[in-house]
């Protein structure tokens, strides 16, 4: 009997970018978070330009308690990283310890922010509502930061996953999905932190 | 990556990439406090930015090693986005 072709049984076109059918999806999710935060940052950099008076970085936000925030989301991801690295050599000890690492630098990293928006809030006076400066800066940070919150969440479920055996040597595609997020999350950050806070 | 490219795929020097970033971002904060003119300030933070968005992208994602037509596929949002603001901006001041 004869085998009739099927579209996966042309070499090239079962996956014709190179990655499984997950990982293109969590690409093309991150390609829509790409726009959902590029319309954010556009319409800060739009309306920025478009403002006669703006306060000079390190006025009001408290540069180097972010510069040390920046600095804990950059350790999350490299901890991140090599979670996926140990999933993909099978090595279960070190991506329980990893992911627990990147879940507490993730809690560590909300934490400074809320006691940053603590701080503008009652001790600055810089409501959402009070002016302009105030609403782009609570909007950018507070997105990113419910990202970081989901991000973390997703993180933790990795984490008792871990413990319970879920991943191995050939089985660890969430740890490296959760990763890309993860990823993209810091790298918004990298971003915002320039524009917001530097600039 | 394809999938015989994901089971040899040898993972790159992450802890170098993590002190190349904590470099750039003590650059980055020395850089504010730097007396030079605005805009040399504003250019060096923007191409530093750039430079550690590019390092977690490439090592960090992998896309470093990802066929060209999905970086394509990724790097088409980000381009159009930068389009879309500066047509903004050059509507308002028309």
């Amino acid at each position: 009997m004869s085998h009739a072709a099927t579209a996966s049984d042309v070499k090239g076109l079962s996956h014709p970018l190179g990655v499984n059918n997950a990982k293109l999806c969590m690409w093309l999710f991150l390609c829509s978070e790409v726009m959902f935060f590029a319309g954010l940052i556009g319409s800060y950099i739009v309306l920025r330009l478009g403002s006669l008076t703006w306060p000079t970085p390190g006025e009001i936000l408290n540069i180097p308690l972010t510069g040390v925030n920046t600095f804990i989301l950059i350790c999350s991801s490299v901890t991140m990283v090599k979670a996926f690295a140990w999933a993909h050599m099978g090595n279960q000890t070190k991506i329980k310890r990893h992911l627990f690492l990147t879940f507490l630098f993730g809690v560590i990293f909300l934490s400074i922010q809320a006691i940053e928006y603590y701080k503008l809030y009652h001790h600055h006076g810089l409501h959402p509502s009070g002016n302009l400066y105030g609403t782009c800066f609570y909007i950018l940070t507070g997105f990113h930061g419910c990202h970081v919150l989901g991000g973390v969440i997703a993180v933790f479920v990795l984490w008792i996953r871990s413990l319970l055996g879920h991943f191995t040597k050939g089985r660890h595609a969430p740890v490296e999905l959760v990763g890309l997020y993860w990823h993209f999350v810091d790298l918004v950050w990298i971003i915002l932190f320039t524009i917001v806070y530097l600039i | 990556m394809d999938q015989e490219k994901v089971e040899n795929f040898t993972h790159p020097n992450y802890v170098a990439v993590w002190i190349w970033l904590l470099v750039l971002t003590v650059l980055e904060v020395c850089a504010l406090y730097l007396p030079c003119a605005k805009v040399v300030k504003i250019s060096a933070l923007v191409f530093l930015a750039i430079t550690k968005a590019l390092l977690v992208a490439m090592y960090f994602m992998h896309l470093k090693f990802e066929r060209l037509v999905l970086i394509a596929v990724i790097v088409y949002p980000v381009v159009l986005s930068l389009v879309l603001t500066l047509l903004t901006r050059l509507s308002l001041k028309i």
